[in-house]
């Protein structure tokens, strides 16, 4: 007897689960509506924007709740910013997508998911707050990193992650042959050098978070090329750890990295969140939602907020992307694409 | 001063047995054991009310280990009723592209799971004419829980069928044939005979298909788009956990409940060794007389 129950309860289990499986592919038909009813919103973002979007989120929801009176859900994604734009193309029905680099959001609209210039939808070009590359070092800096030229003296081993996948990779990558470029180098100059730095990359993961796992909970490397937000936040981490404690080393210059947030028109307009994913992006520009983003180490963009919060951002020469090549279409072709030259500065490199 | 015959199994050196010996309890102990007793540990370290807080307070931990009880016997009844069906065909038949078909049978197993994932992303995503379709129609495989099923199925295929196949072959054809002689249909035959012989390679192969299923990570990394609270299954959820910095102790507890569910599953699986050593020691006795 208690065979057959116990029989029937596992068959009901797995039936239950089947069912469950099934259904959760249903997609719902009914449409939110504009102005009443719950409303669920993914948003799927670059790796290291974790604890900004943790903070931010609910006070957009409950913000929205209070004036409104609409309860609204934000489910997140987070991963390397290039596979996270392949996999919003792939059907990943993210109703706004807030990446690493401007390539990687317009990715999303060369498949037909956006509207043409998505960039002026917004405020300041989409842009609620921009940030830097940095070095993050070992507490008292025992290889006196100091400077670009710094990272390909003999012994000093550093940490980026793949420019392939990831947002961090492609920045830390332009970020290097700006430098030799803005201060007067020439291509070939600036070639040489990031060959040398691609030489000194011992461990090139996937995505931001995990290199910064490497260098901080693994401890490998000397250097780690990173987000200035992410710098912060592994120094934080690491705090107390003896001599596991590391430090932020500003360049004298570094590059503008300029992450966009855009809204995924076409998905958005399909499940009726159109408004209220306008409404989510809009909030980052509050004075609110601003002096969050400086909180978490991110450059803001309101004026006033900059002001209030410049202590927290030293002064560096910020250049901007454009030296490097003048549209991020050509720079995506010349440096990551199929054997651009990351490809053969990587072949040229083991040659060695 | 010896007495007794040496046994043949005490007949090497004590210092060969001596070495073979640590060297074994040390690679399991370095590899094994104290990465457990240490996921556990700090799983436990503030305490049982703050492991039950980090594994329940928080609706997408709660989500994803709802997520994997519900994807991980799904795809295991899935691969049992492909298994059986193809063992059977197998063990039973003989046909041109048969030693295809069992090489096939073991392809997952030599595929990386990434590739299995994006085998299905490249299959039913958005821009396939198959994927394009679904979703006009209303349904989404990849990037929802029924892409979760498929790519863990497609890893974790092998284990029944292959545990099967040798079954089914050692057991042979005369029992089928004599139930058929004795006017047995075709069901009766497989749910009084057949099965009854492979039931406890069976239940083997499907508990290590369901240790797999459930800690299956890189297929379901490509394939769920890690949504929290939506696709993130508990490993997918546990390296999140551990990537979020502040959450190493949410991270531990919810990789020791993962670990509890493998040992568990261990633990059955060992129960069900024993039985399967039974039925064969029994197979290999000369039948009685009634």
């Amino acid at each position: 007897m208690w065979r057959i129950i116990l029989w029937s309860l596992g068959l009901l289990y797995v039936f239950g689960a089947a069912g469950w499986i099934l259904q959760a592919g249903v997609v719902r038909e009914t449409k939110v509506s504009d102005t009443t009813g719950d409303v669920t919103l993914l948003n799927v973002a670059c790796d290291p924007t974790r604890e900004l979007w943790q903070d931010i989120n609910p006070r957009f929801t409950s913000q929205y709740l209070k004036e409104t009176g609409r309860s609204v859900t934000i489910k997140q994604s987070h991963g390397g910013s290039g596979s996270q734009a392949r996999s919003v193309v792939d059907g990943l029905n993210a109703d706004v997508i807030t990446l690493a680099l401007w390539t990687d959001t317009d990715l999303v609209r060369k498949a037909g998911l956006m509207d043409e210039k998505w960039e002026s939808k917004l405020p300041n070009r989409s842009l609620p707050y921009v940030s830097t590359i940095v070095f993050v070092v070992r507490k008292g800096n025992p290889k006196n990193i100091k400077d670009w030229p710094d990272l390909i003296r003999e012994g000093v081993d550093v940490i980026s992650p793949n420019p392939k996948t990831s947002g961090n990779g492609k920045w830390s990558f332009l970020a290097a042959w700006g430098s030799v470029l803005s201060r007067g180098g020439s291509e070939e100059d600036a070639r040489k050098y990031v060959t040398g730095l691609f030489q000194h990359i011992k461990v090139l993961d996937a995505a931001a978070r995990g290199a910064t796992m490497t260098f901080a909970q693994n401890h490998i490397g000397d250097v780690h090329l990173t987000w200035e937000n992410e710098a912060y936040l592994e120094v934080k981490e690491q705090q107390g750890k003896g001599n596991w404690e590391l430090e932020i080393v500003y360049p004298p210059l570094s590059v503008l990295a300029e992450p966009h947030v855009a809204v995924v028109d076409k998905n958005a307009r399909q499940k009726g969140t159109e408004k209220i994913a306008q409404e989510y992006m809009k909030f980052l520009y509050t004075e609110e939602a601003q002096e969050v983003i400086a909180k978490h180490y991110y450059r803001p963009t309101n004026e006033a907020v900059k002001k209030k919060t410049a202590d927290r951002f030293p002064e560096l020469k910020l250049f901007p992307v454009t030296i490097v090549g003048p549209t991020w279409d050509g720079i995506q072709k010349r440096f990551f694409a199929e054997n651009g030259e990351y490809d053969q500065l990587l072949a040229a490199g083991r040659k060695k | 001063m010896q007495t007794k015959p040496a046994s043949p199994t005490r007949t090497d050196p004590w210092y060969i047995r001596g070495t073979l010996i640590v060297l074994t309890f040390g690679i399991i102990g370095l590899l094994v054991v104290i990465p457990i007793v240490k996921v556990f540990g700090e799983a436990f370290r503030d305490g049982i009310g703050a492991y039950w807080t980090n594994l329940t307070g928080d609706p997408e931990t709660r989500h994803s280990i709802f997520l994997t009880l519900m994807v991980a016997p799904v795809a295991v009844a899935l691969n049992t009723v492909f298994g059986i069906a193809a063992a059977w065909c197998i063990a039973r038949f003989r046909f041109p592209g048969r030693t295809i078909l069992i090489t096939l049978i073991d392809l997952p197993f030599s595929v990386s799971p990434v590739v299995a994932g994006l085998m299905f992303v490249l299959l039913f995503g958005s821009r396939t004419p198959v994927g394009a379709w679904l979703m006009a129609h209303g349904y989404q495989v990849i990037f929802a829980p029924p892409g979760l099923v498929l790519a863990t199925a497609f890893v974790t295929f092998p284990f029944v069928a292959r545990e099967l196949i040798p079954i089914m072959e050692a057991v042979g054809t005369e029992e089928e044939v004599a139930a058929r002689s004795l006017g047995a249909g075709g069901w009766a035959m497989f749910w009084r005979v057949t099965l009854p012989n492979v039931k406890w390679g069976l239940l083997y192969g499907m508990i290590l298909c369901n240790a797999r299923a459930m800690g299956e990570y890189g297929a379901i990394y490509v394939v769920s788009g890690r949504i929290g609270g939506v696709t993130s299954t508990m490993p997918i959820h546990v390296q999140k956990l551990f990537e979020s910095g502040n959450k190493d102790a949410a991270a531990y507890a919810l990789a020791s409940l993962l670990t509890l569910l493998a040992i568990l599953t261990l633990f059955i699986k060992v129960m069900i060794e024993r039985k399967l050593r039974q039925d064969q020691a029994e197979a290999a006795k000369p039948m009685e007389a009634p």
